[in-house]
């Protein structure tokens, strides 16, 4: 009898010893269904994304004089039909896809390793310093960013990796704001103290201690950085700042769709659906992560 | 209260002054000059072009000249409209781009307040759901796949309205910008109202005023609204620079006489001076509107005072 309540205790201890901030909060993004289908769908957008020269016969940016601006046509496998210059427009699609997809990722990226070792510098060093780089951050959010990377894109030509950089580099600001505000409230804890007890250097303590100890809300920030900057990239590519021909986005392709939309509505359709889809999953993403690392949340 | 609009305002001056600085600079390493698409000119030609845009001067001399126009109201002459200053290209653009924006900004405040308000009002009804969801689609679709579809939709299939033009300011020719520039923001400001609203219904003041016997009506719009509008307030500031980004796209989408169209005109042919003077017009701007919106904060929020 005593021994079946122990081992009960102990198996008790043992479950609630398992379930560690990670595992808590993966049961609950996978318990919500919005987040679960996004990434599903999201998943499905990538691989075709990474898949697209195997998927259709026809290459992005050949030509085929018999079919300018067809619509969709099964037969000669133009599933989606065929923009102005009697391009194939599934492929293309696809192809947008892989660019939105680098840029969100890449530019993200970018934002992310700026904005994390600003802010964790910050918090960490205090005082002037910290008042100073914030100050800085201050100066930099009240610029209209999106004229700022518009004005990079006209500076350095529209060179696709220089919209990475562009991007990254406006969208650090509230990434370090974030982190510096994590880091403030651990960076008194007795780890770090023991840390800096048995000398180690700061940078250090910056890259092993603080960093790894503020990611939960990095991660949720960043889900909801990448669509963003899909979204920024889309509307430079839009007015003809972005991506260059014969390369192209989400944002060339619905431009061009937009202007044909009289004559050939499905030049809109189909990339404006999967830009709205990748948007819409990430944001689902986003908020189920938010809800699943945030314990206080309803 | 006055004393921290002062310190507002003597630390927007120097913000202003490092987005005049950068954008200067960043336009000067540009590769490529503003007359560079043109034919190859002589090299007398030439430098007399570039002497009569100061060009040809040191750099930091260029810069001290362009800042000191900068502070006079002055931007300097655009390159590709060899006629106008670049003042003249923004103030002939404004009247119609404050007109896209203001209106655009008041129909999202209204219409999202009473949207969030509603659902707020009837947490979890099926109209509760059914908002939220319509501003989900708002803020998802961004407002240049909006356009095209509203006017595919209302001008081309419906011919309700015009697809595109100023028609000398006609007000059919306004509604389709209007609404496509002000929609994404009405479903943030619903979605934003509903939260904050639903939150101050549960308030001791609110539960006080039902109890002494206020109508309903009133204890809303007198006593819960006013509460909830604080966090609408505070999003007035980003959501002007979303407008103002918001309509370089639509203006370009309708071929709507603004400034942004200017700006992405500017930006295409590099028009250097064209670019600047709109950014650091639209700083300027947004700067004075996140003010704005701070100093209607304290006065909402009496709180805020003290803290100050």
């Amino acid at each position: 009898m005593v021994a079946t309540v122990k081992h009960e205790t102990l198996q008790r201890a043992a479950e609630v010893k398992g379930r560690s901030l990670w595992v808590d909060a993966r049961r609950r993004l996978l318990r919500n269904r919005a987040a679960v289908t996004s990434m599903a769908i999201l998943s499905f957008i990538a691989l075709l994304a990474v898949f697209a020269p195997w998927l259709s016969p026809h290459p992005y940016d050949e030509v085929y004089w018999e079919f300018i601006q067809a619509p969709p046509n099964f037969e000669a496998a133009h599933w989606f039909g065929t923009d102005g210059n009697g391009r194939d427009l599934f492929v293309r699609t696809l192809y947008g896809a892989r660019v939105s997809l680098m840029v969100g990722i890449l530019a993200t990226g970018v934002s992310l390793l700026i904005g994390v070792t600003y802010g964790a510098a910050a918090g960490y060093f205090g005082g002037r310093v910290d008042n100073l780089m914030m100050r800085f951050v201050d100066v930099m959010y009240s610029m209209p960013f999106m004229f700022f990377v518009i004005l990079l894109m006209v500076v350095f030509g529209r060179n696709i990796y220089m919209i990475f950089i562009a991007l990254g580099a406006v969208q650090w600001l509230t990434m370090a704001r974030i982190v510096r505000g994590q880091t403030l409230s651990i960076k008194h804890r007795e780890f770090i103290e023991a840390a800096h007890a048995s000398g180690v250097s700061n940078v250090r303590i910056i890259f092993r201690h603080i960093i790894p100890n503020v990611l939960g809300p990095v991660i949720v920030y960043m889900t909801l950085t990448v669509p963003e900057v899909i979204l920024i990239e889309s509307f430079i590519s839009f007015l003809g700042l972005g991506v260059q021909e014969p390369l192209t986005s989400w944002g060339v392709l619905i431009s061009e769709g937009a202007k044909q939309m009289e004559t050939a509505p499905w030049m809109l359709l189909f990339p404006a659906v999967f830009l709205a889809t990748t948007l819409f999953c990430f944001n689902f993403i986003g908020d189920g992560l938010r809800d699943a690392l945030d314990p206080k949340d309803r | 209260m006055l004393a921290y609009a002062w310190r507002r305002l003597i630390i927007a001056l120097p913000t202003l002054f490092v987005i005049i600085t950068i954008a200067f600079f960043m336009i000067r390493i540009a590769p490529g000059g503003p007359f560079d698409q043109e034919r190859t000119l002589p090299p007398e030609i030439e430098k007399n072009i570039l002497a009569a845009y100061d060009l040809d001067k040191p750099l930091w001399q260029q810069y001290l000249r362009y800042v000191g126009g900068v502070v006079r109201g002055d931007f300097g002459p655009s390159y590709k409209y060899r006629d106008f200053t670049v003042v003249e290209l923004i103030a002939s653009g404004f009247p119609a781009s404050l007109q896209l924006g203001g209106v655009a900004i008041v129909l999202a405040i209204g219409f999202g307040v009473a949207a969030g308000t509603f659902a707020a009002l009837h947490q979890n009804s099926r109209v509760d759901v059914a908002i939220m969801a319509a501003s989900m689609t708002g803020i998802a679709i961004p407002n240049f796949v909006m356009a095209p579809l509203l006017t595919l939709v209302l001008g081309v299939y419906l011919s309700w309205l015009p697809v595109a033009g100023w028609g000398d300011g006609a007000i059919a020719n306004k509604v389709l910008p209007i609404i496509a520039l002000a929609l994404p923001q009405v479903a943030y400001i619903a979605r934003l109202t509903r939260g904050s609203m639903i939150e101050t219904l549960n308030q001791n003041y609110v539960r006080t005023a039902r109890a002494k016997g206020l109508r309903e009506r009133i204890v809303i719009v007198r006593h819960a609204l006013r509460g909830a509008m604080l966090p609408v307030v505070s999003y007035l500031g980003p959501a002007t620079a979303a407008i103002i980004t918001g309509s370089v796209v639509i203006e370009t989408i309708f071929d709507f006489p603004g400034i942004g169209r200017h700006f992405v005109q500017g930006a295409l042919n590099r028009d250097y001076t064209v670019v600047m003077g709109v950014m650091i017009f639209y700083a300027a701007l947004i700067i004075a509107f996140n003010l704005l919106v701070d100093l209607a904060y304290g006065l909402l929020d009496p709180k805020v005072k003290y803290e100050r």
